[in-house]
């Protein structure tokens, strides 16, 4: 009885067809460099994540990678699993190497730092050009904004604002390969809920900012944004939205 | 360019994409009722030479592929070429020039002025 209680314990935990080891290709080095192999060991509810720790800690302490919550919350440990730009720490193997094989590269369309870090700077400077900051129209003397839930600018606001910044989108986003001055789709989710902030004062500023060449009417409309984002988010909908309201602006003279 | 001019780039190649679409409909269908009775040049001169409204459809629909084609083409070529940007606004507008005339002088040769 003791033995079949085990059994049947492993049974929920492991997967019968799983392999006991992962076969890990990472990318080592800057912008010029290599993928080297890992073998890591395979484990129940692994995450990328943890086979990344794994080499680290266990195989190779040079191995550099950024991560922070593992929780999915802060953003920080994006980097493209078997080709696909992905938030690792909730990202499961058994999802993406059902056959054993991982690899693990830094994000695109960012420069790389070493190994799976990628310097985030440009990707958030185009938070910033987007006029990304909310500008405040009442002092701290003021009372509280009253902001119904249900209204139409709340509504519009709400479906971008859960945006953690991991950059998964941008590595995506095959506009910002082709044109390096495209602001993103994460920049412009961002200026699109300040846009639909009804307290927010910096309008006519962001609608400039966002507009043309370098913004938002650089998007081809791919949807890769809304196909990779680990939140479900829609940035080619917010996009759309900047479209039309600086399009109007720019017809009446406004930008 | 001043970021206004291309917004209005964006918004002409949107209001020439409906215009083609029309003419594009139009264009399909006359060609589909045309060739019931069989497709010869004395046919088709005969329904449009001398014809001012379908002169008009034809400018038309050459203005608005003039409009639409060389925005495009602008797009393309600063995403993929490493061309400046006045080289590339350049070329966009030798294509409408182009266009406009070839597409012109067509429309006019079928009228029959040419």
């Amino acid at each position: 009885m003791k033995t079949a209680g085990v059994a049947a314990r492993r049974s929920t935990a492991y997967d019968p067809d799983m392999t006991e080891t992962l076969s890990v290709q990472v990318w080592r080095g800057s912008e010029r460099g290599a993928f080297v192999a890992y073998s890591v060991p395979r484990r129940a509810s692994q995450t990328v994540l943890d086979v990344v720790t794994h080499i680290q800690r266990r195989i190779d302490a040079s191995l550099s990678y950024r991560f922070a919550c593992r929780v999915g919350m802060c953003g920080s440990c994006a980097m493209t699993v078997n080709g696909r730009p992905r938030w690792t720490c909730r990202t499961h193997v058994d999802r993406v190497a059902k056959n054993g094989d991982l690899t693990i590269a830094p994000l695109r369309n960012l420069p790389v730092i070493k190994d799976l870090a990628v310097d985030m700077r440009e990707f958030f400077d185009k938070w910033a050009r987007a006029k990304g900051q909310f500008q405040p129209t009442a002092s701290r003397r003021d009372g509280f904004a009253v902001v119904r839930p249900d209204s139409a600018a709340r509504k519009q606001a709400d479906a971008g604002i859960e945006c953690i910044g991991c950059g998964v989108c941008h590595a995506a986003c095959d506009v910002v390969a082709w044109n390096r001055d495209y602001l993103g789709p994460a920049a412009l989710n961002r200026a699109w809920t300040l846009f639909s902030d009804t307290r927010d004062g910096g309008q006519a500023t962001r609608l400039a900012a966002v507009a043309g060449d370098a913004g938002c009417h650089a998007c081809h409309s791919h949807q890769s944004c809304q196909e990779h984002c680990p939140k479900h988010l829609n940035p080619t909908a917010s996009i759309a939205g900047l479209k039309r309201a600086a399009a109007w602006a720019a017809l009446k003279g406004q930008i | 360019m001043t970021p206004r001019g291309q917004v209005l780039l964006w918004v002409a190649q949107r209001g020439s994409a409906a215009v083609l679409g029309l003419c594009v409909i139009v264009h399909l269908a006359t060609i589909i009722v045309a060739v019931q009775g069989g497709l010869t040049g004395a046919e088709i001169l005969a329904r449009v030479r001398g014809s001012g409204a379908w002169l008009a459809f034809y400018s038309l629909f050459v203005a608005a592929v003039a409009v639409h084609g060389p925005i495009g083409i602008r797009t393309i070529l600063h995403e993929m070429t490493a061309l400046r940007r006045g080289v590339v606004d350049g070329l966009a507008v030798a294509t409408a020039g182009l266009i406009l005339a070839l597409g012109f002088r067509a429309a006019w040769g079928l009228y029959g002025a040419a």
